[in-house]
């Protein structure tokens, strides 16, 4: 059977020539980099190759990239960390509505703290404004984040602009970057950002490691108390193997940036094209020009997401889903929430994300495999008979009313 | 080890008696306020036995097995007997379903007693 991966926002497979400079680090250099002898000195010299790494892929300075083990970690030591450094300038903090749960819920210990988080809201295609975020900025407002680009409806935010608001005012500004790093071109410098979380295992990198550029001159406090590791800030024994297998994918990365961006914008732009013209009702959630080149949302009405997910399981095709039923919390995700997808619409919504691997085959064959799964649950689905019959759409019961129009031809829900 | 049973796989993937009974003796339809699931289940009474039931769900995995179970447990029952088909009694049939998923089994039986309800009534309206 065939297998398709196709939630590479979640995870990617590694590459196999990442795979090849880690082993050594695994087998035989298994020193601890803060060893004096030379076995330590071994690894302490393969992660500062991977800082020097790190840093060439977003412009950065080597003596401004600090790892950790992952993206949540540099987020938690971002917003954390910058916050209880400023604490004395002020108690205010402002995140996007959409962030990743990493920077979401960091925000919210800080306001169950003596903070005040102000949530930046966004528009229908999943962007920040500008001027919100100008009338949000207050006196004591002492760290500002918004992410790069979202993981689930793939928006690009207007991140210069934002920094450089951020900038004018002195305030230190924070970006989750997982989604663009090793994707998109990166340059700290031309973004204007103070700090940026990017994780390797978007990009083909093994989990286990992540980084924290912090700018020169910005002020963070350790989350994690210990030893002198990454220059203080951030302690424990360095994940040697991990660490070597990120910088060798931040290396690739850069050197393959221009064909693997065409490659991934070539099979999105297909998938955009062809779904909706090959199964009705199905809008496209997310920005359609300001958008990750990897990520396609879409929205299937009258069907449930959990039902069409599991069916592409049933084909080999692994995807993942936004709605109520497909999570834990039984709650529609808070992105299309935020977006105000319609609850009847958000239950039927699935996210294709592609990585390099992904081929015009793959493609191919979800575009085979797809629409017949819709056709057989929405033969189904009495909101689909109901449409059928009375060309009205109904609601399938308390809390999911529709709120907007729909019609073939509207992408935006 | 897999999320759903492997009777639930079954039952959502080959689900039972979908569709729709045209002149139907009693209709019963029943959404979910916790994750805006919609269960319509349609049955043919004869001799106070059920004599065919469809249904139409719209909802995750568990929900259309659910309901494809129901289906089956209630076809060639008397009504008291379809009566007396638990949320519990599906959800056992099924082999067990996800902590989280424990709500879905409710609607099914829920939207099956509805019918009923509404076949005695008419049935009362009739006499």
């Amino acid at each position: 059977m065939n297998e398709i991966y196709f939630e590479n926002h979640a995870n990617t497979r590694v590459d196999e020539r990442v795979i090849e400079v880690m082993l050594p680090y695994l087998r035989e250099y298994y020193g601890n980099a803060q060893s004096i002898h030379s076995l330590g000195a071994h690894s302490r010299d393969a992660i500062e190759k991977a800082r020097s790494q790190v840093a060439q892929l977003i412009s950065g300075k080597e003596s401004e990239i600090y790892f950790t083990s992952c993206a949540s970690e540099a987020n938690n030591l971002a917003i954390k960390g910058v916050a209880e450094a400023y604490r004395q300038k002020g108690r205010h903090v402002i995140v996007s509505e959409i962030e990743h749960f990493s920077v979401l819920n960091a925000a919210r210990r800080l306001s169950q703290q003596d903070f005040e988080v102000t949530l930046l809201p966004v528009d229908r295609e999943g962007l920040v404004s500008p001027e919100d975020l100008q009338k949000a900025i207050r006196e004591d407002t002492i760290l500002v984040s918004v992410q790069h680009a979202n993981p689930e409806i793939g928006t690009i935010q207007p991140l210069a602009e934002i920094a450089s608001l951020c900038r004018a005012r002195n305030i230190p500004f924070h970006t989750d970057a997982v989604c663009t790093a090793g994707i998109m071109p990166l340059d700290v410098t031309s973004l204007g950002v103070d700090l940026l979380t990017l994780s390797g295992a978007q990009f083909y990198g093994p989990k286990g490691a992540a980084a924290l550029y912090l700018k020169k001159g910005v002020r963070i406090v350790p989350q994690i108390d210990g030893g002198i590791q990454e220059n203080g800030r951030r302690a424990g024994t360095g994940n040697v193997p991990a660490i070597v297998g990120f910088g060798a994918a931040c290396e690739i990365a850069g050197q393959e940036m221009d064909d693997n961006y065409r490659r991934l914008l070539r099979l999105r732009n297909r998938l955009m094209t062809a779904l909706p013209e090959k199964i009705p009702y199905l809008y496209v959630n997310g920005h359609l020009e300001k958008r990750l080149p990897n990520n396609v949302n879409i929205s299937v009405e009258f069907v449930e997401g959990e039902g069409m997910f599991l069916f592409l399981d049933q084909k080999g095709i692994y995807v993942s889903s936004g709605s109520a039923c497909a999570s834990k919390a039984l709650k529609m995700s808070h992105v299309l929430t935020a977006i105000k997808v319609d609850t009847a619409v958000g239950q039927g919504s699935i996210l294709l994300t592609l990585s390099r691997y992904n081929t015009d085959a793959d493609v191919d064959y979800l575009l085979a495999e797809f629409p017949p799964i819709v056709a057989r649950l929405r033969e189904m689905s009495p909101l689909y008979g109901y449409f059928q019959k009375t060309g009205q759409r109904r609601a399938a019961g308390p809390g999911t009313d529709y709120e907007h129009e729909h019609d073939q031809n509207q992408e935006d829900g | 080890m897999p999320f759903y049973s492997e009777k639930v796989m079954d039952h959502f993937q080959n689900p039972r008696n979908v569709g729709e009974i045209k002149e139907a003796d009693g209709t019963g339809e029943i959404g979910n306020p916790v994750c805006g699931d919609m269960m319509s289940f349609y049955i043919k009474v004869k001799d106070n036995i059920i004599e065919d039931v469809k249904f139409k769900t719209f909802g995750c995995g568990a929900a259309i097995a659910v309901s494809s179970m129901v289906s089956e447990m209630a076809k060639g029952k008397t009504l008291d007997e379809a009566m007396l088909i638990t949320n519990a009694s599906v959800a056992k049939e099924l082999g067990g379903l996800p902590a989280n998923k424990m709500h879905c089994s409710n609607l099914g039986a829920d939207a099956l007693h509805k019918a009923i309800e509404d076949y005695q009534k008419k049935q009362g309206v009739k006499s």
